[in-house]
């Protein structure tokens, strides 16, 4: 039930925000911030309940039952992991939108807080024909925050950013029917029930091509190379709260997808296909960390940089030990703090000398030492400093890689070398180095202000405490790896509506 | 007449047979009724009270007679509850295009009164071909629909401030949709000179051996003369100039009942005969699918007006709802028919919708349809502008609205026959499709222009819009209840 109340309020809290911006523009982003702060409560006090078969809350309800199709939901650990992310992040996003975003403020809200919907949708859907459905929900808000907050070329990026995770998602969709169908066949009723799902067995063919349809729609969404090429337009011009949820949230998506979907549905597949998997990872670590090098604008290398993180998180997920997979739901945890940290620094910086051209930076220390403190921080944890959550990730998905497939996680590993090559270029381009000149002296270029430093200190304490005492992050996640390894997930809560 | 007696052989028409027809009945009266009131009086308010009656009359007791399969199949109309529940859907829709028109016409310098008898005329035609299980009466229902649509397209003509292209458009049609009669005609000869029957169920007896290639022939020039009626590739090239050019309304009936009816009989004849079974005719179908899921698409890209991108868009989703077709021949299973009629329901609440905001912003003396004309309306008619963008979003088949569980029922049809080919086409066309869509949407969220010219309000209009929508919203989210009565009503 309260996973139902944490959708729920979202949506009907979007509609709130909307409206109430005819009585007053300051207040959608009050009724965000305090329906965002609502959830996170909410899902604080789902950590203190005591999970059964490892589940947390479970909700389940018939909704067409023509095809076996029920709103069920579901959470355990590492979907509330998920969830308390995408709470936070979506605070954060108020937070950097706050003073920001000056137009459509209602309708603003509205989109950010469907988009963050859709996302719980995703986090706790055990219905795969649901699942899709929350999959898309989240993409025509997202659309909306771009088209119409973004910068210069933003409908060329936002058009690109949902023809993309469509079309991807459609092949999804029919791998989804395909397999719904095998179930039909073997079992003689419409199933779209994950528990159902699990149970089904194809010939060797046809798994991989279902395995396939799905891999290629979390792939493109992760983004995972060669279906990266969205990301950088959508990321640069998003605007910070858009970008923050994108790269904090909306990848993770991808992510949990491959996690919860694509490797236990088709273990057999997902084993043969590991090897191709793993070696796309470590193309996107290497690749997309050497186009980062080569960006001029701030916030497209942030996003090179995203792709080339989230590589770890492919690695590890396909290397399928608990090691790894440990490491990659650090991984998705800790980049998510990171990256949303990084682009709400560059907004914040775009927003104050309305340029990302980093060429035309340099020497800001001087003039912003708060902010360039922080962006210090944020771009060492980004390289894999020990202390600091990234690195436990990197570190433990590249040792469970290690044990999976040596040579390819040998390679992926300089990408930790080249991750500091960038960070610090930045570091020095923007914030060291001769003071760029008089040109920004009459611009707004000014320090972080306090309501800023609180989010950016919430992100560093986060950052530090995956860094300093991740056990509490993978005693939560376990379980759920666990059984996910042994394939022990076939057992749900509350057994399955059947018409 | 002898000739087709054969048909009827053992038949006696009883008063009870009477019962099924009733909404056909009430459709003719109606349409009586309004040309002697017109006669009489001319009053446009009555004519439409009338009008609006007769259907609102029609679709209640179709509705009533919808889950009554006693009332079975006669030889000429078999209305059965499959015609039944799309005589509800064309009785609907034929209201939604009064109201609509009823906005567009305000203002209109000539008599309004005919384009009603018109639209009552075309919705019987299209009842007739959703009962139609005789290619007599295929005939018969086409001919009505068709010659009423020459009227409807034609109509603005007379006027003076009409400066659109309505007589262009009319003749394009006219002309080809006789020359697609005649096709169908011809094929019908065939048949009938091969098996003795004009019955639909007379094609199961064409013959496989020998006569193969006659009976090819036969059933091609059928399919040829029903790929007009549907604009499929490469059939289509009459559809943008006609929707561009004939005035909103007529468009939107054009597009959503005259493809609807069509499609009704198309998948009857499909299910009720195997006729798809004779060897090159499935091969056909699936290329006149493939064609006209790519080819709409790629040249709904190059358009800059609504009426034309609407157009290629209509020709794509024939292309999408044919899989469904070809799926139900390949697989027993009822999965093919639900799919065809869930996507049929939501292609007209969807295209109708569409045209409705058109026609909405429209007027006869002038149709603004290019897409700058839409520019800013996100921030000038909210309402307006959101159930559009609802429609397009539908159209292309995201989640929320009742294009997407049409996409999903489509999808499911095509992987329980295997057509991968085609589904392969189905996701390709909705990534182009998004491109076209998102355009128009992106259009309408551009801060508005400075010197646009003033919407006037239509209150019927705009609440057939906002019904639309609402439809649109709770197929998408809720279609339990509907997807239980399709599965009733399946052939």
């Amino acid at each position: 039930m309260i996973l139902t109340l944490l959708i729920a309020l979202l949506f009907l809290g979007g509609l709130l925000a909307w409206f109430s911006e005819r009585i007053n523009p300051a207040w959608p982003r009050w009724v965000a911030l305090g329906v965002l702060a609502l959830e996170l409560l909410l899902m604080l006090g789902l950590l203190g309940a005591t999970p059964e078969n490892g589940w947390l809350a479970e909700y389940n309800r018939a909704w067409l039952p023509r095809f076996g199709i029920s709103l069920h939901f579901a959470a355990d650990g590492l979907s509330l992991l998920l969830l308390l992310l995408t709470a936070f992040l979506g605070i954060v996003a108020v937070g950097s939108a706050w003073n920001e975003i000056t137009g459509r403020v209602g309708f603003f809200y509205f989109n950010l807080l469907w988009t963050l919907a859709g996302v719980v949708g995703i986090f706790t859907a055990l219905d795969l024909f649901l699942f899709f459905f929350f999959w898309e929900v989240m993409l025509i808000p997202m659309y909306f925050i771009i088209a119409i907050w973004g910068h210069e070329n933003k409908f060329y990026a936002a058009k690109k950013f949902f023809i993309f995770t469509q079309v991807s998602g459609l092949l999804m969709l029919v791998a989804i029917a395909v397999l719904a169908w095998f179930h039909y066949l073997q079992l003689g009723f419409f199933s779209f029930d994950y528990f159902d799902l699990l149970n089904v067995r194809m010939n060797r063919g046809m798994e991989m091509w279902v395995m396939l349809g799905f891999f290629i729609g979390f792939a493109t969404k992760l983004p995972s190379a060669p279906f990266h090429n969205w990301l950088p337009d959508a990321h640069s011009q998003a605007p910070s709260a858009g970008s923050i949820i994108l790269a904090g949230v909306l990848l993770k998506t991808g992510a949990y997808g491959l996690i919860r979907f694509a490797v236990p549905l088709f273990p057999t597949a997902a084993a043969e296909f590991a090897p191709v998997a793993m070696t796309l990872a470590a193309i996107s670590i290497l690749y997309c960390a050497k186009v980062a090098f080569a960006q001029a604008d701030l916030k497209r290398l942030i996003a090179y940089t995203s792709v080339s993180h989230m590589g770890f998180v492919t690695l590890g997920v396909y290397a399928w030990n608990e090691l790894a997979l440990q490491g990659a739901v650090m991984t998705m945890l800790a980049h998510g703090l990171s990256s949303a940290a990084l682009f709400m620094l560059a907004g914040g910086l775009q927003h104050r000398i309305h340029t990302r051209n980093m060429f035309e930076m340099g020497g800001f220390w001087g003039r912003v030492p708060r902010m360039s403190a922080v962006a210090m921080f944020f771009s060492i944890a980004a390289l894999g400093m020990p202390g600091l959550g990234n690195f436990i990730g990197e570190f433990l998905s590249l040792l469970g890689a290690f044990q999976a497939n040596p040579l390819l996680t040998i390679v992926s590993a300089f990408g930790l070398i080249f991750a500091s090559v960038y960070s610090l270029w930045v570091m020095q381009k923007v914030f060291q180095g001769k003071y760029a000149g008089d040109a920004f002296d009459g611009s707004g270029l000014r320090d972080l202000d306090n309501r800023e430093m609180a989010f950016y200190a919430a992100m560093m304490l986060g950052l530090l405490w995956m860094g300093v005492y991740p056990q509490f992050f993978l005693d939560l996640s376990a379980p759920t790896l666990q059984a996910l390894l042994d394939g022990q997930l076939g057992q749900s809560l509350m057994g399955v509506a059947r018409p | 007449m002898n000739l087709v007696s054969m048909d009827f052989a053992g038949y006696t028409m009883g008063a009870s047979d009477l019962i099924p027809l009733l909404p056909l009945i009430v459709l003719t009266a109606a349409s009586v009724w309004v040309m002697m009131a017109i006669g009489v009086k001319r009053n446009y308010a009555f004519a439409l009270y009338s009008t609006v009656t007769g259907l609102l009359l029609a679709l209640l007791m179709a509705h009533g007679l919808m889950l009554r399969p006693e009332f079975a199949a006669m030889p000429l109309l078999g209305m059965d509850s499959y015609a039944q529940f799309f005589t509800v859907l064309i009785c609907a829709a034929a209201i939604g295009v009064c109201l609509l028109g009823h906005n567009y016409w305000s203002e209109f310098d000539d008599q309004r009164e005919e384009f009603l008898l018109l639209l009552l005329l075309a919705t019987l035609g299209a009842v007739v071909l959703a009962g139609a299980n005789h290619f007599a009466s295929l005939l018969l229902g086409l001919e009505i629909l068709g010659m009423s649509l020459y009227g409807m397209l034609a109509y603005p003509v007379q006027s003076r401030q009409h400066k659109g292209h309505a007589l262009e458009a009319t003749i394009k049609y006219l002309i080809l949709s006789a020359v697609s009669t005649a096709m169908i005609l011809f094929g019908v000869a065939l048949v009938f000179a091969e098996t003795g029957s004009l019955a639909f169920s007379g094609l199961e007896n064409l013959p496989a051996g020998p006569g193969i290639a006659f009976s090819t022939l036969a059933l091609l020039l059928i399919s040829a003369g029903i790929a007009f009626k549907l604009s499929l590739f490469p059939f289509h090239i009459w559809t943008p100039d006609v929707y561009e050019g004939a005035p909103a309304p007529a468009s939107a009936f054009l597009a959503t009942i005259g493809k609807l009816a069509v499609f009704i009989v198309l998948l009857r004849i499909v299910v009720e005969t195997r006729a798809l079974g004779m060897a090159p005719v499935v091969i056909v179908f699936s290329l006149l699918a493939l064609l006209s899921i790519i080819a709409g698409n790629l040249l709904a890209l190059l358009q800059d007006n609504l009426k034309r991108i609407l157009a290629y868009s209509s020709i794509a989703h024939m292309g999408y709802l044919l899989i469904a077709i070809i799926a139900s021949f390949y697989s027993d299973g009822p999965i093919g028919i639900e799919a065809v009629s869930f996507y049929l329901l939501a292609y007209v609440v969807m295209t109708l919708g569409a045209f409705g905001v058109v026609a909405l912003v429209s007027s006869h003396a002038g149709e603004r349809d290019g897409i700058a004309d839409y520019q800013g309306l996100f921030w000038r008619r909210p309402w307006l502008a959101a159930s559009f963008t609802g429609m397009l979003l539908s159209l292309a088949g995201i989640p929320l609205t009742a294009g997407f569980i049409g996409k999903f029922y489509l999808i499911l049809a095509g992987v329980e026959s295997g057509l991968w080919l085609l589904l392969g086409a189905l996701v390709a066309g909705s990534g182009i499709g998004l491109y076209y869509y998102l355009r128009i949407v992106y259009r309408m969220l551009l801060p508005e222009p400075e010197n646009a010219p003033a919407l006037e309000q239509g209150s019927a209009g705009f609440a057939v819009v906002l019904a639309l929508f609402v439809l649109l919203i709770v197929f998408g989210v809720y279609p339990a209840s509907l997807m239980h009565l399709i599965e009733a009503i399946a052939l």
